[in-house]
C-alpha cells in the first residue's frame, strides 16, 4: 500500500502571537516542531504499512527548514520525504495549501491512501485536507478514530463525532484526517534517527509539480484577512447556593434575562 | 552545561533517552515506586527505541555505542527514574561478561536477542555470606560429562526473575581459591533454576531484587564464559566495565535533584521572598551544581576510557563510581533540606531520588570496596614506577 502523510511544520508554543500590522503569525525565534496532530497521521501510517506492506511517503509545504520535520517522521518510521519549497508558495491559504499539496500527490502518482492531521494548531482551520481531497476529486473521511479495515482498494474507518462515531466504508485512494484517539504515536528510535541522519529529502518546487501560478501562494489565495484579535476571556460564571427552592427560582428568572432578554 | 564535544550519536542517544525519561518515566515514576512493580511498559519502549542494544556491537544488532552509549543512556533514564532505569542497567552489568569473555557462538546466540530488547539479562555473584568478599561464594557447580550441576542460592539479584539470560559465578574447584570459580550462562527456563520472593527496599522499588535458587541446575559446558578456573576474572573485569553505568545512574539521579531544587528555590516564598534570593540557599546549588559536573566529567572520561580500549581502567572505574555516588547521596539529601518539609513527603519528587540514591553506595561492590580498589592499584603504580 502506498500511504501519503501531509505534515504542517508548526512553532512549539500555545501562545502564537500575531503582528497586529499584517494580521499573520509571527514565526520568528519560535522552536518548530511537527504539528501534534500529525505525529498521529505519520503513526497511523506507519502502522498501515506495519499491516499491509508498501511505503510511507511523507510531504510538506513549507520553508526550507521544515526539512527537519521530515527527517523527525523518517525518524519516526517513514520511508521516503518530500518538501515542497517554493518563494513562490509564501502567502498561501488554505485553498492554495490544498492544491499545491494535491499536485504533489499527482506528481507522486501512486497512492492508496492521504492522511492529514486533524487540524494544524497554529493555523487552525481543518480545511487542507477536505481541501486535498476535492483538488484530486476523491473521497474523503475526516476526523477518523480507528481504522476498522483497510485493503487493496477498500477501507472501513470510524468517524468521531460529538455525539458518537460513524462507520464508513469507501473505496481507496482516500484522505482521512486524524484525531489523537486513533493511537499513541511510538518514540523515535536510535536507528529511525540514525537512517533520518543519512536519508535523502527529495525538494520540489512550483515547476516540478507543475502548478498553476495563479493558483498559489498570494496570488492563489482568496482568503483576505480584514482582522485578527483576541476574543475577550469569558466572564467567570456564578454560583448560586442556598436553599433548593430559592436557587432555581433564581436560576429561572436568570435564564430568562438571556433568553429574552 | 559543560559542553563534553558528544559525537552525533552520543547526542542521539542523549536526546532520545532525555525524551523517553521526560514523557514516559517521570510521569509514571511514583506510581511504580509505590507500587513496586517491574516497569515492563517502558522496557518495551526502550527496545522499539533500540536504547536496549546501544552499548552491544553492531555486528550483534546494538548501535556499538560503547560504554560511553551505555553512560548517557544510563544517566538519561535515571534522571526519569533510577529504579526504572535499573532494567536497562543492569542488563548491562549481566552481559558484559558475554561481551568481554563470550565466545563467538555465545555472542551470537545471547547478545542480539539482549540488543533488540527481547530479553534481559542479570548478573549473579553475590550470596548471603559473600558480599564485598565474593571470594567466599558457596554456589557449587560440579562437573558430570559435559554438563555442569550447579547448586547453592544467589541474593539480591537485580533482574532476578525477570530476567531470561543469567551471568552466574559458581565454584567449581574450591581447592583452587582464587581460580577456583567458573563463570556461567543460564537461561530461565533450565530445570533447577528457581527464583526466591521479591526483596522489600528503601530504593529503587522499580527494580526487581530476588534470590536466583540453584538445585541440581544442569547447565551444559558450551554456557561456559571463558574457561573453568576463570570465574572471578570475569566478575572483576566485569565490574571494571559496568561501573561507569553505576556511576552515570547515580550522576542521572543527582542531575534531577539539581533540577528540583533549583526550580523549587525559584518559586518557594519565605519572608516575602523566593528562597533562592538567600545566599545560604544559593551556595548550595552552586556546590550541587559543581560537585554533580565534577562527576560526570570522571565518568565520561572513564568510558571514554574504556571505550578507547585502555587496560587500566579498574582505578578510574572505581574512582567514577566513588565520585559520582557520593555525589548522588550528597546532592539528594541537600536537595531534601532545600524543599524543607515538602521534601519529606511523598507527595513531592525528592525524598525518592535520596532513597533511590543510596544504593549507588553499594552494589557494584561498596564505596568501602571502591575505595580498596583505587589505594591498591596506586600502590601497585608506585611498586612499577620505582
Ligand atoms: C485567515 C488565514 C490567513 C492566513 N494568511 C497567511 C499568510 O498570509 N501567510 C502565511 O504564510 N500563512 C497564512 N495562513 C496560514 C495558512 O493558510 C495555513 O497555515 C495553511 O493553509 C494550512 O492551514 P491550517 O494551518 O489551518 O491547516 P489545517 O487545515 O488545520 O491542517 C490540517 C492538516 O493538513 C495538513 N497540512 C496543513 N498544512 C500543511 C502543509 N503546509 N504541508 C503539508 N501538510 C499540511 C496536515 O496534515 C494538517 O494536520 C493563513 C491562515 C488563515 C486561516
Ligand atoms: C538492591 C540491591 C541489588 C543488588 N544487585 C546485585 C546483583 O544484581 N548481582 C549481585 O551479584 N549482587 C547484587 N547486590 C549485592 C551487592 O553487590 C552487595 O550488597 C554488595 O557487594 C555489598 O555486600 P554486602 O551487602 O554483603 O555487604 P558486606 O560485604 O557485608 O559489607 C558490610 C559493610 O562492611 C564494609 N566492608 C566489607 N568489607 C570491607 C573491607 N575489606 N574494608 C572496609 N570495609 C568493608 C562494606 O563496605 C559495608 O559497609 C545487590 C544488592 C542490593 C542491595
Amino acid at each position: 500500500m502506498n500511504i501519503i502523510v501531509c505534515i504542517k511544520q508548526v512553532p512549539n508554543t500555545t501562545q502564537v502571537r500575531i503582528n497586529p500590522e499584517t494580521n499573520t503569525l509571527i514565526r520568528e525565534g519560535v522552536e518548530s516542531v511537527i504539528n501534534p496532530f500529525d505525529t498521529y497521521a505519520i503513526e497511523e501510517g506507519v502502522r498501515i504499512k506495519d499491516k499491509t506492506g508498501g511505503k510511507v511517503t511523507v510531504v510538506t509545504m513549507g520553508p526550507p527548514q521544515a526539512e527537519d520535520a521530515l527527517r523527525e517522521a523518517i525518524s519516526l518510521g517513514c520511508d521516503e520525504a518530500i518538501l515542497v519549497s517554493d518563494r513562490k508558495f509564501a502567502g498561501s491559504d488554505t485553498w492554495a495549501t490544498s492544491y499545491t499539496l494535491s499536485q504533489t500527490i499527482r506528481k507522486i502518482k501512486d497512492y492508496d491512501i492521504i492522511i492529514c492531521g486533524k487540524q494544524a494548531s497554529d493555523g487552525d482551520t481543518a480545511q487542507v485536507g477536505p481541501g486535498i481531497s476535492a483538488h484530486l476529486d476523491i473521497p474523503q473521511v475526516t476526523y477518523v478514530r480507528k481504522i476498522e479495515e483497510i485493503s487493496a482498494g477498500h477501507a472501513k474507518v470510524e468517524r468521531l463525532t460529538e455525539e458518537g462515531y460513524e462507520i464508513i466504508e469507501s473505496k481507496l485512494p482516500l484522505v482521512i484526517t486524524v484525531v489523537k484517539e486513533i493511537n499513541e504515536p511510538r518514540m523515535p528510535s536510535l536507528k529511525g534517527k540514525m537512517r533520518a541522519k543519512n536519508a535523502q529529502v527529495l525538494k520540489w518546487n512550483a515547476d516540478d509539480i507543475e502548478c498553476n501560478v495563479n493558483d498559489i501562494g498570494l496570488n492563489g489565495s482568496p482568503t483576505r484577512v480584514i482582522k485578527i484579535f483576541t476574543p475577550p476571556p469569558r466572564k467567570g460564571g456564578e454560583i448560586l447556593k442556598g436553599d433548593t427552592h430559592e436557587v432555581v427560582a433564581k436560576a429561572a428568572d436568570l435564564l430568562k434575562n438571556v433568553i429574552i432578554g | 552545561m559543560v559542553d563534553y564535544l558528544l559525537t552525533e550519536e552520543q547526542k542521539m542517544i542523549k536526546e532520545l533517552c532525555h525524551k523517553i525519561a521526560l514523557e514516559k518515566i517521570k510521569p509514571v515514576a511514583a506510581e511504580y515506586d509505590e507500587k513496586e512493580e517491574f516497569p515492563w511498559p517502558i522496557v518495551k519502549i526502550l527496545a522499539d527505541s533500540d536504547v536496549c542494544g546501544v552499548y552491544i556491537p553492531e555486528q550483534y544488532g546494538g548501535m556499538g555505542a560503547g560504554i560511553m552509549g551505555m553512560a548517557i543512556a544510563t544517566e538519561e533514564l535515571s534522571w526519569g527514574c533510577g529504579g526504572i532505569a535499573l532494567a536497562f542497567a543492569a542488563t548491562g552489568l549481566g552481559t558484559f561478561p558475554i561481551l568481554l569473555f563470550g565466545n563467538d557462538e555465545q555472542k551470537k546466540k545471547y547478545l542480539p536477542v539482549i540488543a533488540s530488547g527481547k530479553k534481559l539479562a542479570a548478573f549473579a555473584l553475590t550470596e548471603a555470606e559473600a558480599g564485598s568478599d565474593a571470594g567466599s561464594i558457596k554456589t557449587t557447580a560440579k562437573k558430570d560429562g559435559d554438563y555442569y550441576i550447579l547448586n547453592g542460592t544467589k541474593q539480591w539479584i537485580t533482574n532476578g526473575g525477570e530476567a531470561d539470560i543469567y551471568s552466574v559465578v559458581a565454584i567449581t574447584d574450591k581447592t583452587k581459591g582464587a581460580r577456583g570459580a567458573t563463570a556461567f550462562i543460564v537461561e530461565k527456563g533450565t530445570k533447577g533454576l528457581e527464583f526466591g520472593k521479591k526483596e522489600k527496599k528503601l530504593g529503587i522499588r522499580a527494580s526487581a531484587t530476588r534470590e536466583v535458587i540453584f538445585t541440581d541446575c544442569r547447565v551444559h559446558k558450551d554456557n561456559i564464559l571463558s574457561r573453568e578456573g576463570m570465574g572471578f576474572i570475569v566478575a572483576m573485569k566485569t565490574f571494571d566495565s559496568s561501573r561507569p553505568g553505576v556511576a552515570a545512574q547515580a550522576v542521572g539521579i543527582a542531575q534531577r535533584a539539581l533540577d528540583e531544587a533549583t526550580a523549587y528555590a525559584h518559586q518557594r516564598k519565605q519572608f516575602g521572598q523566593a528562597i533562592s534570593s538567600f545566599q545560604g540557599i544559593q551556595f548550595m546549588l552552586a556546590d550541587m551544581a559543581t560537585q554533580v559536573e565534577s562527576a560526570r566529567a570522571l565518568v565520561y572520561s572513564a568510558a571514554r576510557m574504556i571505550d578507547a580500549g585502555s587496560k587500566d581502567i579498574a582505578k578510574v572505574s572505581a574512582m567514577c563510581k566513588l565520585l559520582a555516588s557520593d555525589t548522588a547521596m550528597k546532592v539528594t539529601t541537600d536537595a531534601v533540606q532545600i524543599f524543607g518539609g515538602y521534601g519529606y513527603m511523598r507527595e513531592y519528587p525528592v525524598e525518592k531520588l535520596m532513597r533511590d540514591a543510596k544504593i549507588t553506595q553499594i552494589y557494584e561492590g561498596t564505596n568501602q570496596i571502591q575505595r580498596s580498589v583505587i589505594a591498591m592499584n596506586l600502590i601497585k603504580e608506585l611498586a612499577k614506577n620505582k
